[in-house]
């Protein structure tokens, strides 16, 4: 028993919100080591190589962007509490963006990261509505994001500033894209958050993508002494007391931990829980398995997208039924609303430039539907639904052709919500994990906290907060009120 | 160690913290949040900086103390002579 390795901190998952509570943890002298199973860092925001083809798997963009100077904001948080130099970071900025509802004779809203942009297309296409946006914007701003806070709903608020019900759906659409994992609506602080993070603030991107945003994480958690384990996960974690007493890896090998902090979601913490000593399960709050799942297509071509018929816009926002239905759709995948992103058209600074051009469209798709095929039909599945979502994008970029698409393709990749549950372990391939989110990050188990997804700071840069809340509110500063 | 020398250890693990903001013309006597944009999580930072680089202890009560660089000179310099004087 002596020889079972022990850690003041084990951490379960290697995703943005693990890693930046590592390096926080290790910076402060704690032994902790993370367990990822991947080989990948990153999480839902991973990379890979297909023919030495660089690709970024989550990623479309970087929300909170702020320029530099501006403090006060998550971004700024996160940078302080990392000792991350913001330069490392290559923050490039995006040109523009669009939410485009209602097809042809619909409505186009643009944002960019000057907010006083949305606002003029705001007043221009819904003058009756700007008043209520500028006060929505004023309570935003002052949202309580504390534990404690009442939780109610995005869209019971919004009502109280926005009449016409499309507009209402057009604040939503970004937030509900960028982190809910919850169906038709999401929670008031949750909706505060992104709105803040995208609309208020900005997107941003760095030039080489989540590789770079992750290597320096990386390198302070190994500064700092931090251990890591790939190809490693937690299979079981023992209880007993209430507490943790043993947590068996993935190897079968036995380590301890004084407090265990795990970014896999709630449900799948849950699942790995094994109670000593006879007491059956306490009683906790029913924590919901989320339905929320994406299928990507993503497209690199030769020719750079404005040379193909693109606009110069960053990313689109569409859709095209009367109401924003967002929800686990009834076919594989719903192709009446999603998101195209253009990774090229962010501000890179001077003559850089990405060396291809790059497309992808993001929809919402179904678990269970994708999960049944068998892997022939699978991949045949796949293909059929590239093709749906490429035609269904150029329905929004008309000076497109999908011939010229074609004849300038070097190579794609489809995601599926399978492919979602294979990398993150999310349940029912749940890419923002269940809609029950606890921000307060404690359970029922005295020495586990949640971090990550399902604790529910959102985006990146609301990831490594999650991390960093948690490693101080329940590690490095326990007991200790600022 | 002088007042002078705490003021520098203090001066160095802000600079770390706030790499973005300009220590160059602090005045000692003003509280340090008047002066630079030092949140509560900032603030808790500093003290476990000085717990991590110095092994001085700072109690929750006496985080007050360090309200400005003089305060700080008067409180952390008997704390930084005790400890030198064990060595």
């Amino acid at each position: 028993m002596n020889s079972r390795s022990h850690y003041d901190v084990v951490i379960l998952g290697a995703g943005l919100s693990g890693l930046a509570a590592g390096v926080r943890l290790a910076h402060f002298g704690k032994k902790v080591c993370i367990f990822e199973r991947h080989n990948a860092p990153g999480g839902l925001n991973s990379f890979y190589s297909i023919n030495g083809r660089k690709f970024d798997v989550g990623l479309h963009a970087v929300t909170n962007f702020v320029p530099q100077g501006v403090r006060g904001t998550a971004l700024a948080r996160v940078l302080r509490q990392l000792r991350i130099d913001r330069a490392e970071l290559d923050l490039c900025e995006q040109r523009y963006s669009r939410i485009s509802f209602g097809g042809k004779s619909g409505v186009s809203l643009k944002f960019s990261n000057q907010f006083s942009v949305f606002e003029t297309e705001v007043a221009t296409h819904f003058p009756n509505e700007v008043d209520g946006l500028r006060k929505l914007v004023e309570r935003i701003k002052l949202t309580d994001y504390s534990p404690s806070a009442p939780v109610v709903s995005a869209r019971v608020v919004i009502r109280e500033f926005i009449h016409n019900p499309l507009l209402e759906d057009m604040l939503l659409c970004v937030p509900l894209f960028y982190g809910s994992a919850q169906e038709g609506d999401m929670s008031y602080s949750q909706f505060a958050m992104l709105f803040q993070a995208s609309i208020l603030e900005g997107l941003a991107r760095p030039f080489d993508g989540i590789r770079p945003l992750i290597k320096v994480l990386l390198d302070k958690y190994r500064e700092g002494g931090g251990e890591k384990r790939m190809k490693c996960g937690v299979k079981k974690i023992a209880v007993k007391s209430g507490k943790v007493s043993a947590i068996t890896l993935d190897s079968d090998e036995e380590i301890t931990a004084d407090v265990v902090l795990s970014s896999i979601g709630a449900l799948e913490t849950e699942a790995l829980l094994d109670y000593k000593e006879g007491g059956s399960k306490e009683v906790k709050q029913d924590v919901e398995l989320g339905k929320i799942s994406f299928a990507e297509i993503i497209s690199v071509y030769k020719n750079q997208p404005s040379d193909l018929g693109f606009t110069e816009e960053t990313a689109l926002f569409f859709n095209d039924s009367e109401r924003l239905d967002y929800s686990e759709p009834k076919d594989l995948i719903d192709l009446r609303c999603g998101v195209v992103c253009i990774p090229n058209h962010f501000n890179f600074g001077g003559e850089r430039k990405m060396p291809e051009g790059i497309v992808k469209v993001t929809c919402l798709a179904n678990y269970p539907k994708w999960a049944k095929l068998s892997p022939e039909i699978y991949s045949e599945t796949k293909k059929v639904w590239y093709n749906k979502m490429l035609l269904r994008m150029l329905d929004y970029y008309p000076q497109c052709s999908a011939e010229s698409l074609s004849q300038s393709l070097v190579q794609s990749d489809m995601f599926t919500p399978k492919t979602i549950k294979r990398y993150t372990g999310h349940l029912n391939g749940a890419i923002y994990g269940s809609p029950t989110k606890n921000i307060a990050g404690v359970t029922s188990v005295g020495n586990l906290y949640l971090c990550g997804t399902d604790q529910g700071f959102l985006g990146i840069i609301g990831a490594m907060l999650s991390g960093i809340t948690m490693a101080n509110t329940h590690i490095l500063t326990k007991g200790v009120e600022a | 160690m002088t007042n002078d020398e705490t003021k520098k250890a203090v001066l160095d693990i802000i600079a770390d913290i706030a790499p973005d903001e300009d220590l160059s013309n602090l005045k000692s006597d003003v509280k340090l949040r008047d002066q630079v944009q030092l949140d509560s999580m900032d603030f808790l930072d500093i003290v476990m900086e000085l717990r991590k680089r110095h092994g001085i202890e700072v109690p929750e009560a006496e985080y007050g103390r360090l309200a400005s660089l003089d305060s700080c000179a008067e409180y952390l310099t008997p704390k930084f002579n005790a400890l030198e004087a064990k060595r």
